[in-house]
C-alpha cells in the first residue's frame, strides 16, 4: 500500500506557478473567434499560441471557382469592418492584368469610399479598444457615426456592409448630388465627435495606464514580423502606400501621415485618431475636386452596359448577357496589387490563366501578420494586457481566417 | 521599369548562378531560383538589397507539370520603395528550405502553405496545420481537392456532440464551362461521337 501523496507548501507557493489557460474561442475581448492558448507564470504571460481558422471559409478556394465579377463579393467579407478597401485591391489587380484605366471621377469616388472605410475601421478599433480597457461610452458614441457612414455605403451601393461597389474599371453606380452633399455635411460635424471621443480617452488616467508602454514594438522587430500600416508607422517608419506607391488620385491630394515614436499601444491609438482626421480632410478634398464624367470605363468587353442602354441596343444586351454568365477573360499572368487598407498593407496576388476565373488568388491580410506577432509582443506582459494588445493590433477574423 | 531590370541584373550578378531568370512583367520583378538556393537568395536580398519585409509566402498548384508547385515569396523594401517576387518549383516530395530564421514572419505563411497545399518546409520550427480544423486531412487549395470537400459537420442529438459525416448534397456544385464547340472545346459533345470518329479517319 503506497502512501497518500503529500501536498507540500512548496507545491502551492513554490517555483512552479505555471498554468496553461484558454482565452476564447468565445471571448468578448477576442474580437471574433480566436483561441489563444496562454502559458502563464503567475500572472505573467510566458507563451501565446494563437489557434486561428475558426472562421475559415475557404475564400481563396471559392474565388477560384467563380468568375472575376462574382469573386469581388468575397472581398467584402474579409475585413468586414472596412469592406470596400478590400475590393479595391482585387479590382486593381484585375485592372493591371487587363490594362484598364479608371476614369477620373471613378478614381475620386473610390478614394472617397476608401477613406470612409478607413474611418469605419478606426472608429471601431479605437472605441472597442477603449471597451477592452473598461470604457463603455466611446463605442456608443463611435457606433452612432459608423451607422451614418454605413448609410452612405447603402446609398451608394444598396448595401450597408457587403457593398460590392468597386468594379473593374471604376465603381458600379454614380453618386447622387444629394449623397455627395450629405457626405460633405457629415465631414463638417465629424471632427467634433472625434474631439468628444478624444476627451474621454486621450488624457484618461485609466486608459493611459492600460496602454502607455504596453505592446512596444521596435522598428527592426516590426520589419522582421512583416508588419505594415499603423503597426509599422508607430515604430517611426514613414511608410504609407498612399504616399510611397500612390494609386488612384492620392498623389494629388493634400494629407499628412502620422508617424509614431514609441511603438506602443497608446501611440497607435493617437495615430488612428489622427488618421481619422486626415481621412476626413481627404474626403472633403475629393468632394471639392471631383469632376463630372463617367465613373466607370467605357470598355463594354469588361464593364457591363447601363440598364437604359440595354433597353435600346441589341449589342448592349448581348454584352450584358455574356458578362453576367461567362464573364470576361483576363489575360494570363500574375500580379501583386496592394492597397493601404486601414489595418495595413492588404495585398492580392492574382494568377490568371487566360480564362474567365482566377487561377489563384492569394489574399495577403495585414492582421494575419500582426496576429502572429502576438507571442513575440506579449511575452512578459501581464494577463490583463493581452486584451489591450490584441485590441491595438486591430485584428478582424474575417481576413485572418479567410 | 529600367530600374527593375537593373536591379534584376544586379541581384543575378551578386548571386552567381542562383538566379535562373529575372523577368519584369506588369512592372514587377520576378526572380526564378532553384529550391535549394532559397535561403541564400533571401539572405542576400535582405542584407545586401534592403528587402527587409517579408510580405507573403504562398504556393501555386499546376497539377499538369512534373514539379507541380510554385512556391512564391513577396518581399518589400521600404528604404528603396521596391518589391520583388521570388519563385521556385517544387513537388509533393521535396521539402522547401525554411526561411523562418531569416524572417520570423515566414512562420505562419509557411504553415499556411503547408496546410493548404501540402508543401513541406524543412527545419520549420512548428509545422502544424493552421487554418483547417483539428484533425483535418487533405490539402484544400490543391486543384484536385473538390470545392465541396469530403466531409461536413452536423450536431448529433444522440451523441450530444458535433460529428463529421461524408458530404451529401442535394445538387452537385455546377461547374459551368463556356467553351464553344466551334472554338475547340477539349471534349466531345454528347451525341457527336460518331462525327468525331469520322473526322479522325
Amino acid at each position: 500500500m503506497s502512501a497518500a501523496p503529500v501536498i507540500t507548501k512548496a507545491d502551492i507557493e513554490g517555483e512552479d506557478n505555471s498554468v496553461t489557460i484558454n482565452f476564447g474561442p468565445q471571448h468578448p475581448a477576442a474580437h471574433g473567434v480566436l483561441r489563444l492558448v496562454l502559458d502563464l507564470d503567475g500572472e505573467i504571460v510566458t507563451r501565446v499560441d494563437p489557434h486561428i481558422g475558426l472562421l475559415h471559409r475557404g475564400t481563396e478556394k471559392l474565388i477560384e471557382h467563380k468568375t472575376y465579377l462574382q469573386a469581388i463579393g468575397y472581398f467584402d467579407r474579409l475585413d468586414y469592418v472596412a469592406p470596400m478597401n478590400q475590393e479595391h485591391a482585387f479590382c486593381m489587380a484585375m485592372e493591371r492584368l487587363i490594362g484598364l484605366e479608371v476614369p477620373r471621377r471613378g478614381q475620386f469616388v473610390r478614394v472617397l469610399y476608401c477613406e470612409i472605410g478607413r474611418i469605419l475601421n478606426h472608429l471601431l478599433q479605437v472605441t472597442t479598444q477603449a471597451l477592452d480597457c473598461g470604457a463603455l461610452t466611446p463605442p456608443l458614441w463611435g457606433f452612432e457615426e459608423r451607422e451614418k457612414l454605413m448609410i452612405f455605403y447603402e446609398r451608394a451601393s444598396g448595401a450597408r456592409m457587403h457593398a460590392k461597389y468597386f468594379r473593374p474599371g471604376g465603381v458600379h453606380q454614380d453618386l447622387t448630388p444629394e449623397l455627395v452633399a450629405d457626405i460633405y455635411e457629415w465631414t463638417n460635424h465629424f471632427p467634433k465627435v472625434l474631439d468628444d471621443i478624444e476627451g474621454l480617452l486621450t488624457n484618461s488616467r485609466i486608459f493611459k495606464q492600460r496602454n502607455v508602454d504596453i505592446g512596444v514594438v521596435s522598428r527592426a522587430d516590426a520589419e522582421a514580423w512583416g508588419m505594415s500600416g499603423v503597426m509599422l508607422r508607430s515604430t517611426g517608419v514613414p511608410w504609407d502606400l498612399r504616399r510611397s506607391q500612390p494609386y488612384e488620385v492620392y498623389s494629388e491630394l493634400d494629407f499628412q501621415i502620422p508617424v509614431g515614436k514609441n511603438g506602443d499601444n497608446y501611440d497607435r491609438y493617437l495615430m488612428r485618431v489622427m488618421e481619422m482626421r486626415q481621412a476626413c480632410k481627404i474626403m472633403r478634398q475629393c468632394i471639392e475636386k471631383m469632376p463630372a464624367g463617367p465613373v466607370v470605363a467605357e470598355n463594354h468587353k469588361i464593364v457591363p452596359p447601363r440598364r437604359g442602354e440595354m433597353k435600346r441596343s441589341m449589342e448592349a444586351l448581348i454584352h450584358h448577357f455574356k458578362l453576367y454568365t461567362e464573364g470576361f477573360h483576363v489575360p494570363a499572368g500574375d500580379v501583386y496589387a496592394a492597397v493601404e487598407a486601414p489595418k495595413g498593407e492588404f495585398g492580392v496576388y492574382l494568377v490568371a490563366d487566360g480564362s474567365n476565373r482566377p487561377y489563384k488568388c492569394k489574399i495577403r491580410a495585414p492582421s494575419y501578420a500582426h496576429l502572429q506577432a502576438m507571442d513575440f509582443i506579449c511575452k512578459g506582459h501581464m494577463l490583463a494586457d493581452i486584451s489591450a494588445v490584441l485590441g491595438s493590433l486591430d485584428v478582424v477574423f474575417g481576413e485572418v481566417d479567410r | 521599369m529600367t530600374d527593375l531590370n537593373d536591379l534584376g541584373g544586379k541581384i543575378s550578378a551578386a548571386l552567381s548562378g542562383a538566379v535562373k531568370a529575372a523577368n519584369v512583367t506588369y512592372g514587377e520583378l520576378t526572380l526564378v531560383v532553384e529550391l535549394s538556393d532559397i535561403p541564400r537568395v533571401m539572405k542576400s536580398l535582405r542584407d545586401s538589397f534592403g528587402f527587409t519585409i517579408l510580405i507573403d509566402v504562398t504556393a501555386v498548384d499546376w497539377p499538369q507539370r512534373a514539379k507541380r508547385f510554385d512556391v512564391v515569396y513577396h518581399l518589400l523594401s521600404t528604404r528603396n520603395n521596391m518589391r520583388v517576387r521570388v519563385k521556385a518549383e517544387t513537388d509533393e516530395g521535396a521539402a522547401v528550405p525554411t526561411i523562418v530564421p531569416l524572417f520570423p514572419a515566414a512562420n505562419w505563411f509557411e504553415r499556411e502553405t503547408f496546410d493548404m497545399y501540402g508543401v513541406t518546409f524543412a527545419d520549420h520550427p512548428d509545422l502544424r496545420r493552421l487554418l483547417t480544423d483539428y484533425g483535418f486531412s487533405g490539402f484544400p487549395l490543391r486543384k484536385d481537392f473538390p470545392l465541396t470537400g469530403y466531409v461536413e459537420l452536423r450536431y448529433d442529438d444522440e451523441q450530444k456532440r458535433v460529428v463529421y459525416q461524408p458530404v451529401k448534397l442535394v445538387q452537385e456544385f455546377r461547374d459551368f464551362d463556356f467553351m464553344s464547340p466551334w472554338e475547340g472545346a477539349p471534349y466531345i459533345i454528347p451525341g457527336d461521337e460518331k462525327a468525331t470518329k469520322e473526322t479522325q479517319k
